[in-house]
């Protein structure tokens, strides 16, 4: 790791100021920039940490009735503290394992995007609101690829707001070795409609299986997914699977997840 | 250099450290408190956990200066102040839940932490949380029945010794 400056402010403001230096960094929970920062594939001249910010942190319910988290809270306190958003909770307490759920966060894993992440799949299928300390973005405008998200450098994520489906499931098929998805599926019944979002197993990071969306919100049950076949075109291949395997995972997780509602 | 101050098994320690000095760096090197191991360095193996604030974490993973006034226990806070071992610790010894003995820092506090939560976790529900814990030796069966004696719960129908 090359060394750096490191900074721990007290409040957003600071952070932002702070932000605004040269080759300046955020550093959330660190569980996956740390290791990158080993790794010398960031080397920051400037490490802002946003663990000392009380004002990112925390879980409430605004007046739309949305489950609000702050950008800085650790996946433990979300498995804990989402009680009113049971799908949700449930994606938490099921990232990594007990020490990576105490230091990481939700904006951490969702500045980072990794195609294999969880959090992405529930804010793409919840139509959650991204905020940050200068905009709010739709969860459909805010993931464009893999690693790469709406945010502009030095953008820091202070809150996510998530409207509560009716029913919701995350269905995750564990990479053993990462404890990553291998592919991941989220579904989100709303009175409108369902979204369905899909994570581990497209180039392009997450997505959503819109024919899903389609059969669902027209017929919420695993029958009406049955014979349904995503498409394999674009999705990853490695050693862990080929893309075929995780065309058919993503019906398989997807019929679960409706089950499981 | 910036100066770090945090607490470490109720003692209250200060040193000097770098942006880049991990918590484990400070524990092995600054406070010469080796009890906490590397395994890997990767954030895979958990050798190197700790309690901050009563949470378990990383300590390959976590930066000393984010520490701040912590409250930081170690592998070394969990003995008696005679030397004697703590009830998990004899646990793991009367059960034979170590061989080599690198990764059984990490696994006495993960299961520390898994205790504090939940004091009479089923087998399940071990196995579950010790999964960021790598053993390479044991095959796990005596670790998960080590957790379980330290619970208090009978383990005489738990297999393999
Ligand atoms: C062993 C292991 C297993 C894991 N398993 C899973 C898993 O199953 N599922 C899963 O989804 N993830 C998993 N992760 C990743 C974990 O969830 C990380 O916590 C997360 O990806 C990053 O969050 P962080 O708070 O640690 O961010 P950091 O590592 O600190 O930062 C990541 C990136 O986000 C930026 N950043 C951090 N916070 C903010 C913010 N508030 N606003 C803007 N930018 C910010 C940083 O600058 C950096 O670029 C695992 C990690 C490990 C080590
Ligand atoms: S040394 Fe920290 S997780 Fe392996
Ligand atoms: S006892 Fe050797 S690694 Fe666990």
């Amino acid at each position: 790791m090359y060394a750096f400056e490191f900074k721990r402010p007290a409040t957003l403001a600071e952070a932002v100021t702070a932000l605004g230096a040269e080759e300046a960094q955020a550093l959330g929970g660190g569980q996956t920039l740390i290791p990158t920062l080993k790794q010398r594939l960031a080397a920051p001249a400037v490490l802002v940490s946003l663990n000392g910010i009380a004002e990112i942190k925390g879980i409430c319910t605004d007046d739309a009735g949305r489950l609000c988290i702050g950008g800085g809270t650790t996946h433990a306190a979300v498995a804990k503290g989402a009680g009113a958003y049971p799908a949700l909770a449930a994606l938490a307490g099921g990232i990594g394992d007990p020490a990576v759920r105490n230091r990481g966060t939700i904006g951490g894993s969702l500045a980072n995007n990794d195609p294999s992440a969880c959090y992405p799949s529930a804010v793409l299928a919840s139509g959650a609101t991204i905020v940050t300390n200068t905009r709010q973005i739709a969860a459909d405008d805010y993931f464009q690829g893999m690693f790469t998200t709406a945010l502009e450098p030095g953008e820091i994520i202070t809150e996510v707001r998530f409207p509560v489906p009716m029913k919701a499931n995350y269905q995750k098929f564990v990479q053993p070795a990462s404890r990553f998805a291998l592919v991941g599926v989220f579904v989100a019944q709303f009175k409108d409609g369902v979204r369905v979002a899909v994570t581990g197993a497209s180039t392009g990071g997450v997505f959503r299986w819109t024919e899903a969306e389609r059969a669902l919100s027209a017929n919420f049950s695993a029958a009406a997914v049955k014979g349904l076949k995503a498409s394999a075109d674009d999705l990853i291949a490695d050693i862990h699977g080929g893309a075929d395997y995780r065309a058919h995972l993503i019906g398989v997780l997807t019929g679960r997840a409706v089950a499981a509602c | 250099m910036p100066k770090v101050t945090m607490r470490v098994n109720g003692r209250q320690v200060s040193g000097e450290v770098e942006g880049r000095t991990l918590l484990v760096q400070f524990l092995r090197e600054g406070l010469e408190m080796t009890g906490t191991h590397v395994g890997c360095d990767t954030s895979q193996c958990g050798a190197c956990v700790v309690h901050v604030n009563g949470a378990a974490m990383k300590s390959c993973t976590t930066f000393a200066l984010d520490l701040e006034g912590a409250e930081v226990k170690t592998i070394e806070g969990m003995a008696a102040a005679d030397g004697s071992l703590g009830v998990i610790q004899q646990a793991f010894q009367d059960h034979h839940g170590l061989q080599c003995g690198f990764c059984t820092p990490g696994m006495v506090m993960s299961a520390a932490a898994l205790l504090a939560e939940n004091p009479k976790p089923t087998e399940a529900e071990v196995r579950h949380y010790l999964e960021g814990n790598i053993c390479r030796c044991t095959g796990y069966h005596n670790i998960v029945k080590a957790v379980m004696a330290a619970s208090g719960q009978d383990v005489s129908a738990i297999a393999a010794e």
